[in-house]
C-alpha cells in the first residue's frame, strides 16, 4: 500500500440508484452502505471491514471481496491494487471449538507446557 | 492541509485508537493536528483486542483512567461518535477454578476497593445466577457490575472519523524513523517520505514507539507480546458480562452481532520463528479453545469463524507511560499499554489532550505513569 492522506470531505453525501444492492451476502452489506464508509474516511477494505462488517462473515470475503475493492477504489479515486486484500485467517472453513481443540491435544509437547 | 503540506501544530506517530482518539479531542480545540500511520487506520492491537472496558483487576496507577472513562465516558461515547460502539454495562466476571485462583483473585479486589471501586468476590454458584452457562468446575469469581464490553473496531474508527470531521488530516503508510530536535525542542520526523514538522509531537505507536523514542536518547523498557483472539459463528444472545480467568485461559465477551470474541495466549509464541509476526500460531486455538470449553461447556459445538494475532507492548512493570517528557521540550509519549489500553483509551487521550495544550494532565491523575520511573534494581 502507498501513502494515502485523508482529510475531511468537502462535498455532500450523494445516494445512488442501486445503494440498496447487496454486496456482502454473509453480512447483508449494501453498496450503499459501502459507499458511505468510503465517504466518512475509510480507505481499505480492511478498514470497510472493520467499519461495516463486509467480509467478516461465514465466506470471510471469498464472495464480495473484489466486488467492495471495486466500490472502495471508484469512490476514493484510488486504485484497487493499492488497497489490500482481507487478510487470510485461520481456520479456512468454519469448525467447532471441540474439533480444535482437539487438533493438538496429543501433542505431548503443548500437555507438558500446559501441566505445569 | 494540503496533500504536499509536511507541517501541522500537533503531529501524533500511530494512528491507533489512542492517535484517533486524541486527534479528535485536539482537533475539537481548533488545534491543526498531522496522524501520521505507517500502515491502516487501527492496524494495531486497536483492531485486534477483544474489546473489555475494565476497572476490575487493574493496577491501581492506572485505576483512574479506567474508572474515568466508565464513569463519563463510554455511556455516551456512541452519541458523540455518530457511531454505535455496542457499550454494554453488564459487569466483568474474572473467574477461578482452584483456591490458589481464588486466593489470587481476592488479592486483586481488594487493591481495588482501597480505591473505591465497586468490585467483589463470590460464590461459584452466585456467579452461575449471573451467568447460567458456566461449568460446576467455577469455584468463585470477582464480580465488577460497572465493567463492560465494547466494539474496538467501531470505537476506533468513529474517534478517526469525528478526527477528520473536525479537520485532522491522517496519512497512511508512512514509516517514521526517527524524532530530530532544532534548537532544544523536538520539531521534525524524520518519515520514509521525508521530513514532516510541527511544534509538539505525540508518540503513541505501540510497541514500534520505542525505537523512535531511542532517536531522541529516551528508553522505556517495553517488549512485545503476542495474544490471539477468535471470533465464532452468531449465537443467540447468551452471557451479557466480560468474562476472565485468574489463570488467564481466555478473556472475552459476546457481541452486539452475537458471535463470541475471546482471546488469549497459548503459552508457546515466544519459542517460534515468527514470534514478531502478526501470523497466529497453530497450538494456541486448539489451547484456547479448551481452555474455554472447560468453563463453558455449552460453547463446544459453536463454530469459529476465524482468528487473528496481535501484539500488546509490555513495559516493564505492567503500566504505560503517558507523560511529556521533560529532556525532550515538545514530545509527549504513550505507550506500553500490555494489552488493556483499549478500555481506557477514551480517557487517555482526554489526559494526552491536556498534557499537549497545558503541560499537564488535570482532570485525570496519571502522575503514576511518568516515564522517567525505571530503574535497575540494586
Amino acid at each position: 500500500m502507498g501513502i494515502i492522506i485523508r482529510t475531511k470531505h468537502t462535498q455532500p453525501f450523494i445516494p445512488q440508484p442501486d445503494d440498496s444492492m447487496i454486496i456482502c451476502r454473509c453480512e447483508e452489506i449494501t453498496k450503499g452502505e459501502i459507499r458511505k464508509a468510503v465517504y466518512d474516511g475509510m480507505r481499505t477494505i480492511n478498514e470497510v471491514k472493520r467499519y461495516l462488517r463486509a467480509g467478516m462473515g461465514l465466506c470471510q470475503g471469498q464472495t464480495c471481496q473484489r466486488l467492495v475493492l471495486g466500490i472502495i477504489a471508484s469512490e476514493s479515486q484510488i486504485s484497487a491494487g493499492e488497497l489490500g486484500h482481507i487478510t487470510g485467517r485461520m481456520p479456512v472453513r468454519p469448525a467447532t471449538m471441540d474439533y480444535i481443540g482437539k487438533s493438538t491435544e496429543h501433542s505431548e509437547g503443548v500437555e507438558r507446557y500446559e501441566s505445569k | 492541509m494540503k496533500a504536499n503540506d509536511k507541517s501541522a501544530d500537533v503531529i501524533i506517530i500511530g494512528g491507533g485508537i489512542m492517535g484517533c482518539s486524541t486527534a479528535y479531542r485536539l482537533a475539537k480545540e481548533g488545534v491543526s493536528v498531522l496522524v501520521l500511520e505507517a500502515k491502516e487506520i487501527g492496524n494495531g492491537g486497536s483492531s485486534r483486542n477483544a474489546g473489555g472496558v475494565r476497572q476490575s483487576a487493574r493496577d491501581i496507577r492506572e485505576l483512574p483512567l479506567a474508572m474515568y472513562a466508565v464513569s463519563n465516558i463510554w455511556p455516551t461515547l456512541s452519541e458523540e461518535l455518530d457511531i454505535d460502539v455496542e457499550y454494554v454495562q453488564n459487569g466483568n466476571l474474572r473467574l477461578g477454578k482452584t483456591e490458589a485462583h481464588v486466593t489470587a483473585l481476592t488479592n486483586l479486589v481488594k487493591k481495588s476497593t482501597s480505591v473505591g471501586l465497586d468490585v467483589r468476590m463470590i460464590t461459584g454458584n452466585e456467579a452461575r445466577e449471573i451467568c447460567p452457562y458456566m461449568s460446576d468446575e467455577v469455584l468463585g469469581a470477582s464480580w465488577c457490575p460497572s465493567d463492560g464490553h465494547a466494539n474496538p473496531l467501531h470505537t476506533t474508527l468513529g474517534f478517526y472519523k469525528k478526527a477528520l470531521e473536525y479537520g485532522a488530516t491522517f496519512a497512511t503508510g508512512i514509516q517514521v524513523f526517527g524524532l530530530q530536535k532544532v534548537k532544544g525542542r523536538v520539531r521534525q520526523v524524520v518519515t520514509d517520505d521525508g521530513i514532516y514538522e510541527a511544534q509538539h509531537i505525540l508518540l503513541c505507536a505501540g510497541h514500534a514507539s520505542r525505537a523512535i523514542a531511542n532517536t531522541v536518547g529516551i528508553d522505556i523498557p517495553v517488549e512485545r507480546e503476542t495474544s490471539e483472539v477468535f471470533v465464532t459463528e452468531q449465537m443467540k444472545p447468551m452471557f451479557g458480562q466480560m468474562l476472565g480467568t485468574s489463570d488467564a485461559d481466555f478473556y472475552g465477551h459476546q457481541s452486539a452481532h452475537g458471535s463470541f470474541v475471546l482471546g488469549g495466549m497459548g503459552g508457546l509464541e515466544k519459542f517460534t520463528s515468527n514470534y514478531y509476526g502478526d501470523e497466529t500460531h497453530n497450538v494456541t486455538l486448539p489451547k484456547l479453545s479448551r481452555g474455554v470449553i472447560k468453563y463453558f461447556p455449552d460453547l463446544a459445538n459453536v463454530k469459529i469463524i476465524r482468528s487473528w494475532a496481535g501484539q500488546y507492548d509490555v513495559c516493564a512493570d505492567g503500566v504505560p507511560v503517558i507523560d511529556n517528557v521533560s529532556e525532550v521540550p515538545g514530545l509527549t509519549i504513550a505507550f506500553g499499554f500490555c494489552g488493556h489500553g483499549f478500555g481506557i483509551a477514551p480517557a487517555v487521550s482526554i489526559a494526552l489532550c491536556e498534557l499537549i495544550m497545558k503541560g499537564k494532565s488535570e482532570t485525570i491523575d496519571i502522575s503514576k505513569l511518568n516515564y522517567d520511573r525505571f530503574a535497575a534494581k540494586g
